[in-house]
This record gives C-alpha cells, structure tokens and sequence, in this order.
C-alpha cells in the first residue's frame, strides 16, 4: 500500500486573490519506506501533509490513500479512512489531558469500534514498542516532551495504518530525543511496511531516511534518494 | 463515551460545580411540584373526585366565563339534562363556603358547604335532612366525631359519618343534603328559577352538549376545565407554573451556557479527534452522553432530596399541602432532564464546525 499524489493544486483564498499552497505536486511513497519532505517555513510542507490525510481537498489532481482514490469521498469516508488507513503523527503531540498514554493510543480503537480486550493489549504492546511500558498510566503533564511525542507515535500505529503522515517530530525535542525519534519511526516504518512522509525543516537526521524531496514556493524541486 | 467519561472524572471540579447547579434548579422544581400539586388538590379535590364527567354550570351574560362563585341553576335545569338521551346521571350540587362551628361553639373553621342529594351517589357517606358527612380535615378542624353537633350557617346538623378528605378553595368539604344546603343562609331560594343548586354534576355517553346547554340555559365544561372557573385556583396555579417554567427555562439556559463554555474549551481536542478520524455523530454523542450522565446524576440527586423534604413537609398535623407522586417527582426531573440536553444540544452542536486542520498547526 503507498501513496500517490498526482498533479495536485492546492489554492487558499487571500484577501481578493488565491494563494497557491502546492503547485502541480506530485509524489509516490512506496510501502516500507520512509520520504522526507524539507523546505523552509510557508514553502508548502504542511499544505501537502493535510492534502495525503484528507483534512484539504486539492483544487485539481489525485490523491490515493493506501489504494482508495480520496477525490469525491465524502466528509465520513474521509474520517473512516484517515481513521481505518491514516496515521498521523502531529507536531504537537495534541494528546488529549484526561486521557492516561495507554488511553491515548487506545482512543484509536474506540474509534474503529474494536474488540476491547485486543486492543488494550495491543496498545500495551506499542507503547512497549516506544519504550514506555512503565509510563501507561501516566497523563500528559506526567510525561516528558520526547514521552509526549512517543505517545503520539503509538497512538498513530494503533490501527496498523497503511500511510503514516509525521509532522515536524523533532521540532521540540532537543538533538538526542529527536534523533532516537526518528530513529524509533524508520525502525517502524520498515517493520511495518507503512508509506511514511515526514515533514521537516530540520536536516540533522536525513540519513535515516529513504529519500528526501525539497519543496519551495509549493513545489517540488528536487528529489534525492537516500 | 470513551473520551467523555474520562473527562468526567478528569474534569471532576468543573463536573461538581455544574451537577451542584441542576441539583438545585432541580430540588427546587421538585418541591415548587409537590406544592402546586397540594395547593391544586386543596382547592380542587372536592371538584375533581366528583362522580361525573362533566359539570354544567349556568350560562354566564354576554359571553363571560363560568364561575362557581355567579353560578346558580335551578331545578327546571336538572331535570331537562337528566331527561336528554346520552346523559346516565344529572346530579345538582350546591357549593358555599361558611363558617361551622362544633356545637358547643368552641371550635370553628370555614368549610366549603356542597350540598347532595341523600341518594345521588356524590357525597362519600350517607347524607339526610339534618344529618352531614365531614371530610376528615373538616372534622380534625372542627375536632368532632359521628354522632356530634355542628353548627352550619346557623343550623345545627348532627355527623353523620367523617369520611374523604375532599376540599375545595382551600377549605375542607362538609357533604350536606341539598334541602339543608338550600337552607344555609337562605339567599339562592329568592334568586330566579329556584336558584337551587350551583352547578350539576353530568354523567353523560354520547351526549349532545351543545343542545343540552340549549334547552336548559347551561354552559358545559368537564371537570378539569371547570377547575378554571374556581377563581382562587387559577390565579394561584398560573403563578406557580410560571415559576416552575422559568425554572426549567432556566436550567435549560445553564446547562447550555456551561457545555457552550466547555465546548470551546475543548474545541483544539475535538479538531484532534477530527483529524484522528472520528465521525462527527461519534463526537455529537460522546459529548451529549456526558450531557445525558451529568443531567442524570444531578437530576436524581435534586429528586431524591426534594422527594426526602417533600416527604417531611407534607406529613403530620398542620402540614404544608405537598402531593408526594409520580407527578411531581418523576416527570420534573424527566423534563429537566430533556430542557438540558436540549440546551447542551444547542451547545454542542458547534463541535460539527471544528476544523480538523487545526490540530496540524494548533500550538498547545
């Protein structure tokens, strides 16, 4: 399962013109393979994350999501496949304040409407993955920035998704934690064959990586395979 | 109600203060029930507990409204309804309220006079020239017993029975034979056409009304709008019910403006959940469920206590008129319970507007 970004336009309305955000975008992320995506701050990066998870739609162009074309889905379909086939792993880890980390991972369950039982065990099982069996049970604001974002990875692999779409990761960790980030989501990204984009400014880690695409003014200027 | 419920307990304080609110809106609702309730049975029980299913009272001038008070039909009237096919029974009733006093003129109290006929079936003991049926409030009021001497408008009556506790205008009923009530300060002989009763009681089963009104100069209503026609009742029942309205108004209001606050506080985890992948049904009635639980909780903590002070004020001696029963328990706090999750639905109907996007850029 990959995604494919084809031709994608994406305009926003600014003051009495538009202001094109992707310009013609195309990208393919193979299944098991991690991509980045660089560039400086307002060169379309974010734009082109909230395109492949179906929070934008595109003025022209494809997007297909783990095999599902996402042009016409309506507003549910779109939920159901970001939920079903989506990971997201937000900049912010925007976990939720009465939620302990187990519950934040487990809350993608609840969503599906999965068996309990399984799904307990399994977010257990990956927030062993992450290195946070001994903090289930904490809150947020019992956890640490690098646990936060570690939260907020588990909980993007708890519905096995096909595409995981990671936002600026590293951007409020120091050097180490977001090195063992990244590290942690290219361990992850092969040992579960998802098609993962990561979008960065931040160069230090690249040579995790198994290809870099730049982006400027919303396009896509160069692409380099690791 | 996966991430509603763990707000619940999370949110504990906030949760507390709200449930403190409709727990008070609602013990107040629920004793301002049970005491129009009394007040209505205190005024009205004589009326509503007759044998009938409607009253016939005489045709107010000009249009105006029926009132037991100007109301006054003769014997012509009753016997032309008795004799129109449909109706079973036509029963005159006379209604004043006197001063009665036990024959020794120790004790008195104002009761409400209905005056029977001995074999209509309307008083609930055996009433006879010279000889009444007290209500038990008449008879704790006038201290007597079968057997005793009262003093009525004038005329002494012997008790006969003390049996019902039928009242009426606040006053509790003494069930006399109409030839004695028509006696009981002597003004409705002299009015025209008898004047000899203030209403009749009608039993009627497909009855035509309209032609019965016709032929005997009457104004039919059933029983319970005949209640409107007691002039104390409605003035006092409209405002209670004013009041007991702007409470649930209000507690609508409350619970409304407390889930609008708290939905927009939590508006950056709902556009989280959004982008997660939850359907906006999924967030409407995780949201409304934790409405529904604060509601309920609240809800049944106000009607067990207001049903608990209920219980104290309306029992023993000289106690406050409360009526204790589904009425004024369950279906307060059934409607309390939908005014506020239709203020919370109002509320919570801004979760359908969250972006989804903003938990892309949302800086918490």
């Amino acid at each position: 399962m990959t995604l494919t970004l084809t031709d994608v336009t994406l305009t926003y309305p600014d003051g009495g013109t538009r202001l094109t955000a992707l310009d013609r975008v195309s990208l393919h992320v193979a299944a098991g393979t991690l991509t980045a995506v660089v560039g400086p701050s307002g060169s379309g990066k974010s734009s082109l994350l909230a395109v492949a998870a179906t929070l934008v739609t595109p003025d022209r162009g494809r997007v297909v999501v783990a095999g599902t074309e996402t042009t016409g889905l309506g507003g549910a379909e779109k939920a159901a496949l970001r939920r079903e086939r989506v990971g997201i792993v937000f900049q912010q880890p925007n976990l939720l304040p009465s939620l302990t980390a187990v519950e934040q991972v487990l809350v993608m369950a609840h969503l599906s409407a999965g068996p309990a039982r399984a799904a307990r065990a399994r977010a257990r099982e990956l927030l062993d993955a992450v290195g946070l069996a001994d903090k289930a049970d904490r809150r947020p604001h019992e956890l640490s920035g690098g646990q936060r974002q570690r939260v907020n990875i588990a909980r993007a692999l708890m519905n096995e998704p096909a595409v995981l779409l990671v936002d600026e990761p590293t951007s409020a960790l120091d050097h180490e934690r977001g090195a063992a980030v990244l590290d942690l989501l290219a361990a992850l990204t092969r040992e579960r064959s998802t098609a993962t984009v990561l979008v960065t400014h931040d160069r230090a880690h690249l040579d995790r990586v198994d290809g870099t695409v730049t982006m400027r003014d919303g396009r896509l200027t160069a692409h380099a395979p690791a | 109600m996966f991430v509603a419920w763990r707000d619940l307990r999370f949110a504990k304080g906030r949760f507390a203060l709200m449930g403190t609110v409709v727990v008070l809106i609602t013990l107040l609702v629920g004793l301002l029930s049970g005491l129009t309730a009394g007040l209505a049975r205190e005024n009205t029980s004589a009326v509503t507990g007759l044998e009938a299913d409607r009253l016939a009272f005489a045709a107010p001038p000009d249009g105006r409204p029926v009132s037991f008070t100007d109301s006054a039909v003769g014997e012509r009237a009753w016997r032309t309804w008795a004799g129109r096919p449909g109706v079973t029974a036509a029963e005159p009733v006379g209604i004043r309220t006197l001063d009665a006093a036990t024959g020794d003129g120790r004790r008195t109290a104002a009761v409400s006079a209905f005056g029977v006929r001995p074999d209509g079936g309307l008083a609930p003991g055996t009433v006879a020239t010279g000889r009444v049926v007290l209500s038990r409030p008449a008879a704790d009021g006038l201290g007597a017993a079968p057997g005793d001497t009262v003093r009525l408008g004038g005329s002494e009556m012997t008790v006969g029975a003390v049996a019902g506790d039928a009242s009426y205008s606040h006053t509790p009923v003494v069930w006399t034979s109409l030839d004695d009530w028509q006696h009981l300060g002597g003004s409705e002989r002299d009015r025209p056409d008898g004047g000899r009763a203030t209403v009749i009681a009608l039993s009627t089963h497909g009855a035509d009304l309209a032609a019965g009104d016709e032929a005997a100069g009457t104004r039919t209503l059933t029983l319970d709008e005949s209640l409107t026609a007691i002039g104390s009742y409605q003035a006092e029942n409209g405002s209670l019910q004013l009041m007991r309205g702007f409470l649930f108004a209000i507690s609508a209001l409350v619970v409304g403006a407390f889930f609008t606050v708290w939905t927009i506080q939590r508006g950056a985890d709902v556009a989280v959940l959004k982008a997660l992948g939850a359907s906006t049904p999924y967030l409407l009635r995780d949201a409304l469920g934790q409405a529904v639980v604060m509601l309920a909780a609240g809800t049944g903590v106000g009607t067990a206590l207001a049903a608990g002070i209920g219980a104290l004020l309306g029992g023993g001696e000289g106690a406050v008129p409360f009526v204790l029963d589904a009425s004024t328990v369950l279906v307060p706090a059934a409607v309390m319970i939908v005014l506020g999750v239709l203020g919370a639905a109002l509320s919570i109907r801004r979760i359908t507007a969250v972006d989804p996007l903003v938990a892309l850029g949302s800086a918490r």
